[in-house]
């Protein structure tokens, strides 16, 4: 029967794990060490560790929820080993960021794989997106199994393993294989989450690059603009963030045994709501930045001039902000109303700082810096050390609830003009605290579901948890 | 000046009463409570014992809003209260004998473990499950298998179940022993309990039915070492799970001279025979019930209502207690259950009422009409999610069930992507009718 304490079973495949982790260890520091067998050796250890442990967990065991011992375990509870596996976890992304030539063994370990890919030899970025990319696979699978029983579970889990297998790993690989000038190009990670997407460099490889680049540039712009807020309006935000999106995949599989861990506070919300959308400020400025002295280097050369380009994006901004604050006025809250005229007056200032001065400097600050910033800040140290290295402490979302610009834009969408919603079953709630506690992004659904109220949140990624944990049925994802 | 309203006890029925009148703001709130400082659902008691929830996350409402609302909390036994003087005495955990005078009592002070008079109840390891006592019981005696290798649990209401999937959390083997010849017989048809029973035997449960505790028997220790049953059975056992029911916790009222049979007698606005004290939730007695329905009804909706109800009538809109089309949900082990109206237990035996049951493997509906008028009554749902307000309203209006069969999706409320089986249910249907 279900179990809190590990079974010797469980351990054995841990440990198996645990090995594939070391011998890739092992043979990046000793170059010499079992040189590629090394690779396919420790992938093949993890991979063998993380199914076994799924099986050995979970068959043979009547369908249902599976959250026995969450809070007596010390990995899901924040006891030693999940601050053990914290710690580790942020050493990588530390050194994989900042010290990658610690990491010069490891990544020559891949070289065989990448060269079969790409025909390149392997990069540090290589290295990260296959471990990253086996996560997703192998605790999808985990994750699947988990909620064999529930269909919606199974096919989004279905999804992220795709998108990350295939548009994420896979395509640019082969592209770069095939057209080896053309910018590395996820085509499902979409500005302002792929807050490099407008870098000169990239535009450089997306003009230089014939119709192809032209085109993808063009599907750039048009997921921002007009497919993100269709698909928003029909599905919610979760069609990216717990269907598509690479972070939400590593989130929901790799990340799921700490959804729990968030922070249910009203503090929290409050915090949540100001970073997000500061941070979405931040990238809006520091890409418009980038483009505009792009477009400042060769004012002529472009179809869109500089100065055309600022007026056309001042002129969205306030025609957006406007439609919602006319439009929504009565679902806003008076300091959410408030806060955005004062933001999108303080973005209107910026942009009109950048047309007088004609340069590409704001408030003096060269907007290359800001765009670098923002790149090693929220890019590296948010998304990345803090985002993944902190999922044992802080929960497996912290990333998307308080940093992700896409979030905050999908958010707005969601809660202004989305279908989704999840509606409460009449009085059925008993005010258990599941839902709220499984909540990856520190919602309170029992609060709403105990007042019969349906919850409409802009941070709610629709991954459909509180109603799989529901013991009465009282919850429902609906768009 | 304030009315001063004093409310005894704050479970659900008590802290919705008490948070809908500190919303209002018109009278002073004073709640006391001998079990825990902050509301908590108790209905998910077991949730922290299997360790899917911390105790804190049992709280519906943050502990910084309990400590910013004007509502006074007291952690005190009521001893006894007077209603000539309209005053009541209650025990701190001090000791200190206080007295409190009210303008308004009301009395919610729930249920506890109706425990029958066996032999050897005040053996260790005997235990009920509804207080947030019982939980530190289970933790002591029963922490895990090597501890607690084999448990028995007495009675086959919800509690007994929820205590059976609790205990099997922890490997610890376990018998669950009832008096009736099929599960939950004072609730479910008997197609509906053999379903549920096989829920039961799946997750290995060792069911015994047709029989029941006769006493129970200490080791040296004191501890429990095994039962006795009517039948003649011994079976050894290191824990003793007594989940027979609940009985109204009214036992500090004798002497106060207000009318109580099992509960605490109260007319159709929840008013005891004192016009200046009430009583809502698990305690209290319809002296009038609906048709249809208890007089006491210790469940958490109705709890809830009667709290929901009595806030209105204390703001200056009295208003009866109307519950309703009668309700429930239940989860036996990974197996939900939702009713709605009435399906009697023992429809075969009544001449009016028809039962239409269609099962699958995993799942099973029983639908409830009246065999002349063939108007839809009531209907048992096990693995499928229904609309609550929709089948209420079936119910309310009284369409016939043919129409309930043809229109059943419309009550669709399982997850995206889940198996519809609303044809099938409607071929079944047309088949057996």
């Amino acid at each position: 029967m279900h179990s809190y304490r590990t079974t010797s079973k469980q351990k054995v495949f841990t440990y198996v794990g645990l090995s594939g982790l070391a011998v890739l260890l092992l043979a990046g520091f000793t170059a010499s060490f079992l040189k590629s067998t090394g690779l396919f050796l420790g992938l093949g250890f993890i991979s063998i560790g993380v199914i076994g442990y799924t099986f050995s967990s979970y068959s043979g065991l009547p369908v249902g929820i599976k959250n026995n011992g969450v809070w007596y375990q010390s990995l899901t509870s924040r006891g030693i080993i999940a601050w053990a596996v914290g710690v580790v976890l942020t050493a990588f992304y530390i050194v994989l960021y900042f010290y990658p030539e610690h990491l010069e063994g490891l990544i020559r370990l891949f070289d065989p794989l990448s060269e079969g890919l790409s025909g390149k030899k392997a990069s540090q970025w290589f290295v990260y997106g296959v471990l990253y990319t086996l996560a997703i696979v192998l605790f999808g699978i985990k994750f699947i199994v988990k909620y064999k029983h529930s269909k919606y579970q199974k096919y989004r889990t279905y999804s992220v393993i795709f998108f990350q297998t295939i548009f994420a790993f896979l395509i640019p690989e082969i592209m770069a294989r095939l057209n080896g000038d053309l910018p590395y190009y996820d085509l499902k990670s979409i500005w302002p989450l792929n807050y490099y997407l407008f870098d000169g460099y990239q535009l450089d490889g997306f003009l230089q690059n014939g119709s192809l680049g032209t085109a993808l540039l063009i599907f750039g712009i048009l997921s921002t603009l007009i497919i993100t807020p269709i698909l928003t309006y029909k599905f919610g935000k979760r069609w990216y963030c717990s269907w598509v999106c690479g972070c939400g995949g590593l989130a929901e599989t790799a990340g799921d045994p700490f959804r729990q861990l968030s922070d249910k506070s009203l503090r929290a919300w409050k915090l949540e709501r100001w970073m997000i959308h500061l941070i979405l400020v931040w990238v809006f400025i520091s890409t418009v930045g980038v483009v505009y002295s792009y477009l400042l280097q060769a004012p002529d050369s472009y179809l869109l001039g500089p100065k055309t380009f600022l007026i056309s994006v001042g002129l969205l901004l306030c025609l957006v902000v406007g439609l919602i604050l006319w439009k929504r006025r009565d679902w806003l809250a008076k300091d959410a109303q408030s806060s955005t005229i004062a933001i999108s007056s303080v973005i209107v200032l910026l942009l009109g700082f950048f047309f007088f001065s004609e340069s590409n400097r704001v408030l003096f600050i060269p907007s290359y810096q800001i765009r670098s910033a923002y790149g090693f800040f929220i890019g590296s140290i948010f998304s990345g050390v803090i985002g993944t290295g902190f999922y044992p402490i802080l929960g497996n979302r912290v990333w998307c609830r308080f940093g992700c610009p896409m979030a905050a834009i999908l958010g707005i969408q969601q809660k202004l003009f989305s279908k989704f919603k999840i509606s409460t079953n009449g009085g059925q709630c008993i005010s258990c605290g599941n839902c709220s506690a499984y909540c990856e992004m520190g919602i309170d659904v029992r609060a709403y579901a105990q007042r019969e109220e349906p919850i409409k949140r802009a941070s709610c990624v629709g991954c459909g948890i509180c109603s799989a944990v529901c013991p009465r049925g009282v919850l429902r994802l609906e768009s | 000046m304030n009315e001063k309203i004093v409310i005894i006890g704050n479970g659900v029925a008590g802290s919705t009463l008490a948070l809908q009148l500190a919303e209002k703001g018109n009278a002073s709130v004073t709640l006391i409570s001998d079990e825990s400082s902050y509301f908590f659902s108790r209905t998910a008691l077991m949730y922290v014992y299997m360790g899917h929830l911390t105790k804190m996350q049992l709280e519906p409402f943050s502990r910084e809003s309990w400590d910013q609302s004007p509502i006074q909390r007291i952690m005190a036994r009521v001893l006894s209260i007077t209603p000539e003087d309209n005053e009541l005495s209650f025990q701190t955990s001090e000791g200190d004998v206080k007295q409190l005078p009210y303008d308004k009592l009301v009395i919610a002070t729930g249920s506890k473990p109706a425990f029958y008079n066996w032999k050897g109840l005040e053996a260790k390891g005997v235990l009920g499950l509804y207080h947030l006592n019982d939980l530190e019981k289970l933790e002591k005696w029963a922490p895990n298998a090597s501890a607690c290798p084999e448990a028995i649990v007495i009675g086959g209401g919800l509690i007994g179940i929820e205590l059976s999937e609790m205990l099997l959390s922890r490997q610890i083997k376990t018998t669950l022993i009832i008096r009736e010849s099929f599960f939950w017989s004072s609730h479910l048809p008997e197609s509906d309990a053999q379903f549920v029973e096989k829920q039961i035997r799946s997750h290995h449960i060792n069911l015994i039915k047709e029989d029941e505790l006769l006493e129970i028997t200490a080791d040296e220790t004191g501890r429990v070492s095994s039962i006795q049953t009517k039948k003649g059975e011994t079976i050894s056992c290191n824990l003793v799970g007594i989940t027979t029911g609940v009985r109204p916790n009214i036992e500090f009222l004798k002497t106060s001279g207000l009318e109580l049979d099992k509960g605490i007698l109260v007319d159709e606005y929840l008013k005891t025979s004192d016009p200046s004290i009430y009583a809502i939730g698990d305690c209290a007695q319809l002296r009038n019930p609906l048709s249809n329905r208890s007089a006491i009804e210790p469940v958490w909706y109705t709890g809830k209502l009667m709290g929901e109800t009595l806030a209105q009538t204390f703001s200056g809109q009295p208003a009866p207690y109307k519950p309703g089309i009668w309700y429930n949900s239940a989860k036996f082990f990974d197996l939900e259950y939702q009713t709605y109206g009435k399906v009697s237990p023992k429809a075969s035996q009544l001449k009016s009422e028809h039962h239409f049951h269609w099962e699958t493997a995993e799942k099973a509906m029983t639908f409830a009409y009246d065999k002349k008028s063939e108007v839809f009554l009531g209907i048992n749902t096990f693995g499928i999610r229904l609309n609550h307000r929709i089948v209420s309203g079936w119910i309310e209006t009284g369409i016939p069930i043919q129409e309930v069969i043809d229109r059943l999706e419309e009550a669709h409320f399982d997850p995206e992507f889940s198996n519809r089986h609303y044809k099938q249910i409607k071929h079944a249907f047309i088949q057996n009718h």
